[in-house]
C-alpha cells in the first residue's frame, strides 16, 4: 500500500509538470476550440450548433498532448526497469500512470470544457452535462492514449505514432459524448450517449492496463 | 563478472532481475524453505542498479530517493544519506547532479530498502575514489549481514569476490 501510495505521488507530480503541465494544456485547448470556430464561419446559429463537437474535439486533441512522456521518459531513464521489478505487478503501475495523467491533464480540461462550449454559444444548461462527459471521456483518453503511449515505447518519433495509433480510439468517446451533448440541446433524451461513453470509459480503464504492461514487458526485453 | 562489452553481462542481470527472459536455461530463487516464487522472490528480494539511474532530472534527490525507498518497501533515508555522503545533494534537482553523484543517489536505495541481492551494473564506473571506498564499505557490511552481490565490472570490486568470466 505505501508502495502504490508512493507510485502515485510520484505520478502526479510528474503528470503535473509534464509537457508543461495543466496551464499548458488548457492554453492549448483554448487556441483549438478558438481556432475551429474562425475556420467554420462565425455566425451564432452555425457555431451554437457545432459548440459540442468542437469542445469535443479540442478535449481529444488535448488529451494528446503529453502522452509521449507517459512512459517513454521512464524507459529512457531506467526507472521503468525499477517500476516492472517491484512489489505492484506493471498492470497496476500503467493503471496508476494513467490514472494520475487523468487527473493532472484530463480534470482541468474537463473544467475548461463548459466554458469553451457555452463561450461558443452552447445553452448554458448543458454545461453539468459537458463537464460530466468531458470527466469521464477523459478517463478513456487517459487510458486508451497510455496504450498507445506503451505501443510506440523506444519508437522514433513516437508522438506522431502515438497519434495515429489512439486518434482512431478516441473515435467512440467523441461520438457519445457529442452526441449526448447534442441530444441534451434539441431537447431530445440523452442518457444513451453518456452510459455508453460511461461504459467505454470503464472498458478502456478495464482492459488497456493489460495491454500496456505487456506492451512495457516487450520493450523492455 | 567480467568480460568484453557486449560479452552478455548486463543481459545476465537483466535475466535474473526477470526484465528479459533466458534464450535457454532458468532462472530460479531459493529460500531457507526451498524453492520461492520468481515473481515474489524478485520483488522482495532483490535490488538492480543499472546503467542507467532511473532518477527523474526535475524532482530533487531527496524526492527520487524517498520514493524509491518507499517502492521498495524501506522507508529511512538517514543512513544511506550519511553512508553515500548525500546530505549537500539532497535538495538539488537531479539534472544539476554529475554523473558520480547521480550513481550515489541510485545506490542509495540499497541502504534505504534492505534487500537480500544486490545486482550492480558498473556500479562504481562513475564515483571518484572516496566514495568508491564508501561503497565498498556498504557492500562489506551487506555482505557481512548475509546479503549478496551479483556485479557486472571491469575494475575488482573493493570486496572479496569470485570472478567469473562471461561470454568466454
Amino acid at each position: 500500500m505505501r508502495a502504490l501510495c508512493a507510485l502515485f505521488g510520484r505520478e502526479l507530480s510528474l503528470a503535473w509538470g509534464r509537457g508543461g503541465g495543466p496551464l499548458l494544456a488548457l492554453a492549448f485547448y483554448a487556441a483549438v476550440a478558438t481556432l475551429l470556430p474562425l475556420a467554420s464561419g462565425r455566425e451564432p446559429e452555425r457555431l451554437a450548433a457545432i459548440a459540442p463537437g468542437v469542445a469535443w474535439l479540442a478535449l481529444a486533441l488535448a488529451a494528446l498532448l503529453s502522452l509521449e512522456r507517459l512512459f517513454e521518459r521512464d524507459y529512457e531513464d531506467g526507472a521503468l526497469d525499477l517500476l516492472a521489478v517491484g512489489p505492484i505487478p506493471l498492470e497496476a503501475v500503467a493503471a496508476i500512470k494513467c490514472l494520475a495523467q487523468w487527473l493532472a491533464a484530463g480534470a482541468p480540461l474537463a473544467l475548461a470544457a463548459p466554458v469553451a462550449a457555452i463561450a461558443l454559444g452552447a445553452p448554458p444548461a448543458s454545461a453539468p452535462l459537458m463537464f460530466a462527459c468531458a470527466l469521464i471521456g477523459g478517463l478513456a483518453f487517459a487510458f486508451v492514449g497510455g496504450l498507445g503511449a506503451s505501443l510506440a515505447l523506444g519508437s522514433r518519433r513516437g508522438g506522431l505514432l502515438i497519434a495515429v495509433i489512439v486518434l482512431p480510439l478516441f473515435a467512440p468517446p467523441v461520438i457519445f459524448g457529442a452526441g449526448a451533448l447534442s441530444s441534451l440541446t434539441a431537447g431530445l433524451p440523452w442518457t444513451g450517449g453518456f452510459l455508453l461513453l460511461c461504459a467505454y470509459s470503464a472498458a478502456a480503464a478495464g482492459l488497456s492496463p493489460f495491454a500496456m504492461a505487456a506492451a512495457c514487458r516487450n520493450a523492455l526485453s | 563478472m567480467v568480460g568484453r562489452n557486449g560479452a552478455g553481462k548486463t543481459s545476465l542481470l537483466r535475466a535474473i532481475a526477470g526484465l528479459l527472459p533466458p534464450s535457454a536455461g532458468t532462472i530460479g530463487f531459493e529460500g531457507p524453505d526451498g524453492a520461492l516464487d520468481p515473481h515474489d522472490a524478485r520483488a522482495a528480494g532483490l535490488h538492480m542498479v543499472g546503467h542507467h539511474d532511473g532518477l527523474k532530472p526535475g524532482r530533487t534527490a531527496r524526492e527520487e530517493l524517498l520514493f524509491q525507498a518507499a517502492w521498495a518497501g524501506g522507508g529511512d533515508i538517514d543512513e544511506a544519506v550519511r553512508a553515500l555522503d548525500l546530505i549537500r545533494l539532497l535538495d538539488l534537482e537531479v539534472r544539476r547532479l554529475s554523473a558520480g553523484q547521480r550513481r550515489r543517489v541510485a545506490l542509495a536505495r540499497l541502504l534505504a530498502a534492505p534487500r537480500a541481492l544486490w545486482l550492480l551494473d558498473e556500479p562504481m564506473a562513475p564515483l571518484d575514489a572516496d566514495h568508491r571506498r564508501g561503497v565498498g564499505e556498504a557492500m562489506t557490511r551487506h555482505l557481512a549481514d548475509g546479503g549478496m552481490i551479483v556485479a557486472a565490472v571491469h575494475d575488482p570490486l573493493p570486496v572479496p569476490a569470485r570472478s567469473v568470466q562471461v561470454g568466454a
